[in-house]
């Protein structure tokens, strides 16, 4: 008989992902161990690179936006019990929407071009992950297949488009032409120096906006409420009259849109023009950043918070330790999503059984819940 | 507390002895104290039923019996010799069995692998099957257990199911078999031939013990019984000697009418008509079959029949959860347009409340807070909030009312639904539907998994908006339940309303017969035959 508890509130939203992040520097320490490094050393190095001077907190910040975005495109999915492992594919077609938008207005003003081109950035990304939303819908076909291989179309498509389409005749790289700089994001060390030559630019306050939008829109509206019914329960949401097809679809389209802020970050704000490949694997990203934040808009700011900062200071690290290469970052950023996000239950119920230990009430509660329902 | 029986409390050993001898066993759960001291004596060769409501501490007791938890105190006598029962292992070796409510079988495996399961002989599997199959043979034939031992779990009935299990336990040898609320998932012809099947074992000298909370089981097939509440054994009664209203108060402790105390019905206009409705399940069969009824304000109807005999369809197709391939459904004279897949919220909208059948896979979300579930449906209308926001204080406010008006315990708003017992969760739903003031309500097993005070309470409210002027639908499976609640009592069989029944002057057999689809007295979709007088 297995009678166990649900963690406290606390326990499952803290103590669980530090224990997991605590197994994930562990064993990065002993990676780097192995090929003869100073482990703390190297914490050293990636913690002062992400936060310890204005040029590499900037970049940690760059790169939390984009983390923020694609891991609310995965968190507003799964509480509607849909997986959108497009992030990746409705980012990268969204730029299709930004440049073109800030190419064309990009004489005018950025209060003008950048509001228009989140617009367009959010109809073209929320697009693609309609179409496998209605596929679920109308023909179920699972999202999850079907939103992965919408990477791969938005992959080719991209490569047509920029080759064929938006390059402009006198470039040689596959590449947009360059946006104007008065269509372009105004990037944050215009106004603060502390940035030094970072990238971080006002996107984040956008970010900080869909936080806080994501937020009400599952917790404080209608909307919300059947998309978390659909999600807990399909059964129920048909018995509640929600049409279970119309939430898929709206939700899908609503997890695309906000994917697709990652062009107005990379697009608008950075490269100053489309570039091949410019989402870089942020999409999959949002999946382990949406698990470790338990899909809670805090959760996702704080765990993009740390992906940023892993991302940055990993950059750093290779700068300032030869010995560790390009790969070994990859390989503790790697581990870090293993362990926080593929791995996140691992402790789970030795954490719960050491809970109902300390304290017998949670315990006798536990048992009596579970003689209840076994007697029902 | 009521004093024990005296011709168990000082019984001296009978003559085939005591299977079972539990003494003073106590255990706690930290405050919970889950069995008090109990005594439980189960004679040899024996059917020994144990009651009690939810809570009760059953199957606190019967884990320990089989090794489950270990007890804090006291001492396990099995076959007169005291043993430390340690893991349900050694429980087995002991000649104890138990056949869990909820199967432990390998869906896609044959019936003769999922008894061998866990019991071979070596590491290959083929002579522990040739040994096994006829060890079967000889059980099958003792015990009067038909089951093909080729067959697929996944393709028998769930009755089948259950005697594979059965032989499970006799195949490893069980003297002593456990079985836990085993009817709960039987049609009442499968419920007989398990019951048949219990009598053959106790004629073979088998001892069964029988978890149930179902009183007419009880008195069915039992020897004796034991009846617990709130972790103490309260008595231990034989069977012939008592009543289900004894047993009924011993259990919750005060007086509890199992008859439904109700006055003459008072019909007005029709407000429900369903018109030669045809439903299709899931799979594509059609399992309403050309239906037409209709429900007058201020009456019950009851729609009696075998599970699965389309009533569950016709309910979900009703109450807008699932498509009708043709067919009718007038609420106030007017149709109901039911398509699509928010057709229940239209249903609604129109003023048709729905309880549905299973509250834990549709009526509630469980993972969600009490004051989440008391506006499932209701998410959209204007109380909950003026456009697209959700007014969470209005919200809490009506699952507070819900839980004052329907003493719902605990009165705790915020707490999940899964960890509300099955009678408070039903008062959830049914607080929730029937506030809103409904002209009709559809509802569907009101009682399944409720204990008895809880039962009282529904049938209460039930009849109470029937006196309010609705018109109420009823469908259960449990026939008395049915027959004291409904004014009229429709017959389902095969998707087809086979007929007609007064309930005062129907007897359970002619119920019976059409519920099997015999019926010759009556024409069949059951039309106008109240006006032709009850039935003789």
């Amino acid at each position: 008989m297995s009678a166990r508890r649900p963690l406290p509130r606390w326990a499952d939203v803290a103590l669980l992902p530090a224990i997991n992040l605590a197994l994930a520097f562990l064993v990065s320490g002993l990676v780097v161990l192995l090929v003869g490094e100073n482990p703390f050393h190297a914490i050293q190095v990636i913690i002062y690179g992400a936060f310890g001077y204005g040029d590499g907190f900037g970049y940690t910040l760059y790169y939390t936006t984009n983390f923020v975005f694609t891991g609310l495109a995965v968190a507003v999915a799964a509480h509607a019990g849909l997986f959108n492992i497009g992030g990746d594919g409705q980012a990268y077609v969204a730029g299709l929407g930004a440049v073109v938008v800030a190419l064309a207005l990009d004489q005018t003003h950025w209060l003008i071009a950048m509001p228009a081109a989140v617009i367009a950035a959010a109809a073209v990304g929320g697009f693609w992950a309609f179409i496998p939303g209605w596929l679920q819908a109308k023909r179920g076909s699972h999202v999850v297949i079907t939103t992965i291989m919408f990477n791969f179309i938005a992959a080719a498509l991209m490569v047509y488009m920029v080759n064929r389409v938006l390059k402009p005749a006198s470039t040689m790289a596959p590449e947009s032409a360059t946006i104007d700089v008065a269509g372009r994001v105004p990037q944050l060390r215009q106004f603060f120096s502390f940035f030094g030559y970072s990238p971080v630019n006002l996107s984040i306050v956008i970010a900080v906006l869909a936080l806080i939008g994501v937020y009400i829109l599952i917790w404080h509206t209608k909307f919300g409420y059947a998309m978390r019914v659909l999600g807990a329960n399909p059964t129920a949401s048909r018995y509640a009259g929600i049409s279970n097809s119309r939430m898929i679809m709206i939700t899908m389209t609503i997890s695309g849109a906000l994917a697709g802020m990652v062009a107005i970050n990379e697009v608008m704000g950075v490269q100053n023009r489309l570039v091949l490949d410019f989402v870089a694997g942020a999409g999959f990203v949002g999946i382990a950043v949406a698990l470790m934040g338990r899909n809670h808009p805090i959760g996702i700011a704080l765990a993009a918070l740390l992906f940023g900062a892993l991302y940055q200071g990993g950059q750093e690290l290779q700068f300032v330790i030869p010995g560790i290469t390009r790969e070994m970052i990859v390989v503790i950023q790697a581990l870090v999503i293993l362990f926080t996000g593929a791995m996140e239950g691992l402790f789970r119920p030795s954490l719960e059984r050491a809970f109902m230990l300390l304290t017998p009430e949670q315990k006798a509660e536990a048992i009596a819940v579970s003689t209840a329902k076994s007697e029902s | 507390m009521n004093p024990q029986r005296p011709e168990t409390a000082a019984a001296s050993a009978p003559a085939n002895g005591w299977a079972i001898e539990l003494e003073k066993i106590n255990k706690r759960f930290g405050a919970v104290h889950a069995n008090k001291d109990i005594d439980l004596k189960v004679q040899r060769g024996t059917i020994h039923g144990i009651v009690g409501e939810n809570g009760a501490g059953k199957s606190t007791l019967m884990s320990i019996l089989y090794g489950f938890y270990t007890a804090d105190s006291g001492t396990i006598r099995v076959n007169g010799t005291q043993h430390a029962i340690t893991d349900s292992r050694h429980a087995l070796a002991l000649g104890i069995g138990m056949v869990h409510q909820h199967f432990m079988l390998v869906d896609n495996f044959s019936v003769l692998e999922n008894i061998v399961l866990g019991a071979e002989d070596s590491g290959f599997i083929k002579p522990s099957l040739d040994r096994a199959r006829k060890e079967l043979d000889r059980l099958e034939a003792e015990y009067d257990l038909e089951v093909d031992p080729d067959a697929i779990i996944e393709d028998i009935s769930v009755g089948q199911q259950q005697r594979v299990e059965i032989l499970k336990a006799l195949y490893r040898g069980a003297e002593t078999l456990i079985l836990d609320e085993p009817t709960g998932v039987l049609t009442p012809k499968e419920a007989d031939d398990l019951f048949r099947v219990l009598r053959t074992l106790r004629e073979q000298g088998k001892t069964v013990i029988l978890i149930t909370h179902k009183l007419r089981e009880i008195m069915a097939i039992t020897d004796s019984v034991s009846v617990m509440r709130q972790g103490e054994m309260v008595a231990t009664l034989e069977t012939a000697a008592t009543s289900p209203e004894e047993i009924a108060e011993l259990m919750v402790g005060r007086r509890v009418l199992l008859q439904v105390d109700k006055g003459p019905a008072n019909p007005g206009k029709t407000l429900l008509e369903v018109q030669n409705l045809v439903v299709a399940d899931d799979m594509g069969v059609t399992r309403v079959k050309d239906v037409s009824f209709s429900v007058r304000a201020g009456e019950i109807i009851g729609i009696a029949g075998v599970s699965g005999n389309g009533q569950s369809e016709l309910l979900e197709s009703i109450s807008g959860m699932r498509d009708q391939q043709a067919g009718n459904v007038l609420l106030n004279g007017q149709p109901l347009s039911l398509e699509g897949d928010d057709g229940a919220a239209r249903a609604r909208a129109a003023g048709l409340a729905h309880v549905p059948e299973d509250r834990q896979r549709m009526g509630l979300v469980t993972t969600f807070s009490e004051w989440e579930n008391a506006i499932l449906g209701y998410q959209d209308s204007p109380e909950y909030g003026a456009g697209a926001l959700l007014d969470i204080g209005a919200a809490k406010q009506a699952a507070a009312n819900h839980i004052k008006l329907f003493d719902v315990r605990p009165a705790n708003i915020g707490l999940k639904t899964s960890l509300f017992s099955g009678g408070n969760q039903q008062k959830i739903v049914l607080a929730r539907e029937m506030e809103r003031d409904p002209d009709v309500l559809v509802i569907g097993q009101p009682t399944r998994g409720v204990d008895i005070g809880a039962i009282e309470f529904i049938h209460k409210e039930i009849i109470k908006m029937r006196d309010e002027g609705k018109a109420i639908l009823l469908v259960s499976v449990e026939l008395d339940e049915i027959r004291s609640l409904a004014d009229r009592i429709l017959v389902m069989f095969d998707g087809v309303i086979v007929g007609e029944a007064d309930p005062a002057t129907a007897t359970e057999g002619e119920l019976g017969l059409m519920m099997a689809g015999i019926n010759n007295k009556t024409a069949p979709r059951g039309l106008g035959i109240a006006e032709q007088g009850p039935l003789p």
